[in-house]
């Protein structure tokens, strides 16, 4: 008997020691995804691990539900706070539904934010974005013009002409397209995010601008179709094809020299991001107010609009050096 | 009625013909013989399709389900090809084939054993083909790169100076004219549409005939779906969509009844041809996206009206009201 009580007490006190410095030291911070097993978000937890070695003291708890459901979300905030973590970062299934399970968090203290999918704004102390309009607008024509020294004539190949995301890009490059010396935006044209239409209007582009130096693709669609039809075409690394889209998609392409480089939102930055943010927040080293700045280490800093949400980075640019290590994330 | 067919084969071929005159007027190098292999080599698919449902419309059936059979097939056969790549081509492209026939089969199936409209048949299986793309590829691409360079490779193998893509839709078109024109299997089509009521009592069986033209239209939606994924070097869910009514646009351009009984190989293969060249052509013309489909759209209802008016001078409605009483 007494032997056990001994033994008891040594457990105890053991658990004491190992636990004490988690709870003194230790800031813990879960990064909430949509579905666990997704690349794009296994990604984004290297990038909060990476966060965490260089912050020190911080242990991140990567979790999410098995299927992407608000339900399954809500659960996962609940043992969250059940567990008393310090800053809860979460890429949401739903913009709405998830309010009231995280106003419950923020009002026990917990540091809240939302990136990649928003929370409605009551929901969440500020929300990151990978990326602004005005950013993904300049690195499409960005990428081209740095292939083109001399400039040249280049073409946009956008998805549907009623599609909100790709106008407000291709707005948002016009505006900026003049810092680009020598090079002219010769066309607008629609391939409406089917591979034919798109392989089409590509082709056609080729036929009627024969000097053509670029195809712009703001469309993971239209950027493989326009690929292809450089490529079935012979014209591999005369017309270049650049924009947005996946590396996984991409990869053939970038190998077959149809494309040299194209853009997309880095997952990994954007773990490492939302993991530096939820810190300073929690540490209380910044405030989420609108027009306030916020660190995000080596990326820099975000600063918050009127919504408090804020941008990010550029999209960050995938070419044949780098597309292998991300081909099988996403 | 053989002398109206005809004529109406070559007026369409005028109206082809003037079509790439007026394109030529405005991009002179659309009318290059290389420009216009290009465009047969892109509407071959088209042409594929098209042969297909002529058969079943012939027969007073309709197939929507045919650009979701195509896709189905097409994610099989990448996904087949990325996690096999050893298996050689021909066998693959003979799987998709018979899976696509498999496919027909079903819809073959409802329409003869059940009675169900056709129609309501084909929008059913037009869904279910493609939730099941849904759930085999559980939302994925299959990508360039994880398709093997013979897989890529078998449509743009050029024999004769024209690509192998072309060469499926020629001999589509030939196996299709011998099956119409010179089987007994063919010829039921045309009277079981024509008249299915005489059909029966010269010993055609009207539903197996059905039941025919749907397997007929899938292996075509097979072949066409492997063709389809290996030109554009993509697969997902969404690939073809829509591209149905492209295919019944056709048939109905080329002349053929949707009423029955009434189209010919010539028809449907310039029906496709016609959309093939209109989809080619406005890219280098210039023209607004709002006005692209405008254009689209009225070619398919003159092509309508026309063929509305030809069939009511056959007087065919009224006799359809002598057969019922």
């Amino acid at each position: 008997m007494k032997k056990i009580t001994t033994l008891l007490s040594a457990v105890a006190l053991s658990s004491t020691v190992a636990l004490s410095p988690v709870q003194a030291d230790d800031m813990r911070i879960a990064i909430v995804v949509k579905a666990l097993g997704i690349g794009f978000f296994e990604a984004a937890a290297k990038g909060a691990e990476e966060a965490a070695t260089e912050l020190g003291g911080v242990e991140i708890i990567y979790t999410g539900p098995t299927d992407t459901t608000a339900e399954g979300q809500i659960e996962v905030i609940n043992s969250l706070i059940a567990q008393k973590v310090d800053a809860i970062a979460i890429s949401a299934n739903d913009q709405d539904a998830l309010v009231p399970a995280l106003k419950k968090a923020m009002s026990r203290g917990i540091t809240v934010i939302s990136w990649d999918s928003g929370v409605a704004p009551e929901g969440r102390q500020m929300h990151l974005n990978p990326s602004s309009n005005s950013l993904i607008g300049n690195m499409i024509v960005k990428m081209a013009a740095d292939q083109l020294p001399e400039g040249g004539d280049v073409a946009v190949l956008s998805a549907s002409a009623t599609a909100t995301n790709q106008n407000i890009w291709i707005e948002e490059m016009n505006k900026v397209v003049g810092n680009y010396t020598g090079i002219n935006v010769v066309a607008t044209v629609y391939g409406d995010d089917l591979s034919d239409k798109s392989y089409r209007e590509a082709q056609g582009l080729m036929a009627s601008h024969p000097d053509l130096k670029a195809i712009i693709a703001p469309s993971t669609v239209a950027i493989v179709a326009a690929s292809q039809a450089v490529s079935d075409a012979g014209r591999a690394g005369e017309v270049l094809v650049t924009g947005l889209g996946l590396p996984s998609e991409m990869a053939g392409h970038v190998e077959s020299g149809a494309s040299k480089s194209f853009a997309i939102w880095n997952p990994i930055d954007l773990g490492y991001a939302a993991t530096m943010i939820s810190y300073n927040l929690a540490k209380g080293e910044a405030t989420a107010d609108a027009g306030g700045e916020i660190g995000m280490g080596r990326l820099g800093s975000v600063t918050l609009s009127d919504t408090l949400d804020g941008a990010m980075s550029d999209p960050f640019v995938y070419d044949a050096s780098n597309i292998n290590d991300f081909k099988d994330i996403f | 009625m053989k002398s109206l067919t005809l004529s109406r084969d070559a007026l369409l071929a005028l109206a082809l013909i003037a079509l790439v005159g007026l394109v030529y007027l405005r991009f002179p190098a659309f009318a290059s013989p290389n420009s216009l292999l290009g465009v047969f080599n892109d509407t071959s698919i088209l042409i594929i399709l098209a042969l297909g449902q002529m058969a079943v419309i012939l027969t007073r059936c309709i197939d929507l389900s045919m650009a979701s059979n195509l896709a189905l097939v097409g994610m099989c056969t990448a996904m087949l090809n990325s996690a096999l790549p050893s298996i050689p081509i021909p066998i693959l492209v003979f799987l998709a084939m018979f899976l696509g026939a498999l496919l027909g089969s079903i819809n073959g199936i409802l329409v003869w054993k059940l009675d169900i409209p056709p129609i309501v048949v084909t929008l059913g299986t037009l869904t279910i083909f493609r939730g099941l793309i849904f759930l085999l590829s559980e939302g994925q691409w299959v990508n360039a790169h994880e398709m093997s360079p013979a897989f890529k490779a078998l449509p743009r193998l050029s024999i004769f100076g024209i690509p192998a893509l072309s060469w499926f839709a020629i001999l589509c078109i030939a196996g299709m004219y011998v099956l119409l024109t010179r089987t007994h299997y063919g010829r039921a089509f045309y009277a079981v549409g024509g008249n299915p009521n005489a059909a029966v009592y010269t010993g055609i069986d009207v539903g197996r005939t059905r039941f025919n033209a749907f397997v007929l239209s899938g292996a075509l939606s097979g072949i066409a779906g492997y063709l389809w994924v290996s030109r554009y070097a993509v697969a997902y869910v969404d690939i073809a969509a829509g591209f149905e009514l492209d295919v019944v646009a056709a048939c109905v351009i080329g002349g053929i009844s949707i009423a029955g009984g009434m189209g010919s190989i010539g028809g449907a293969v310039l029906g496709a041809l016609f959309l093939g060249v209109i989809k080619n052509a406005l890219p280098v013309v210039n023209i607004s996206p709002f006005w692209q489909q405008a254009i689209s759209g009225a070619a398919i209802i003159v092509a309508v009206i026309f063929n509305a008016r030809s069939e009511r001078r056959l007087g065919r409605i009224i006799l359809k009201k002598a057969e019922q009483i």
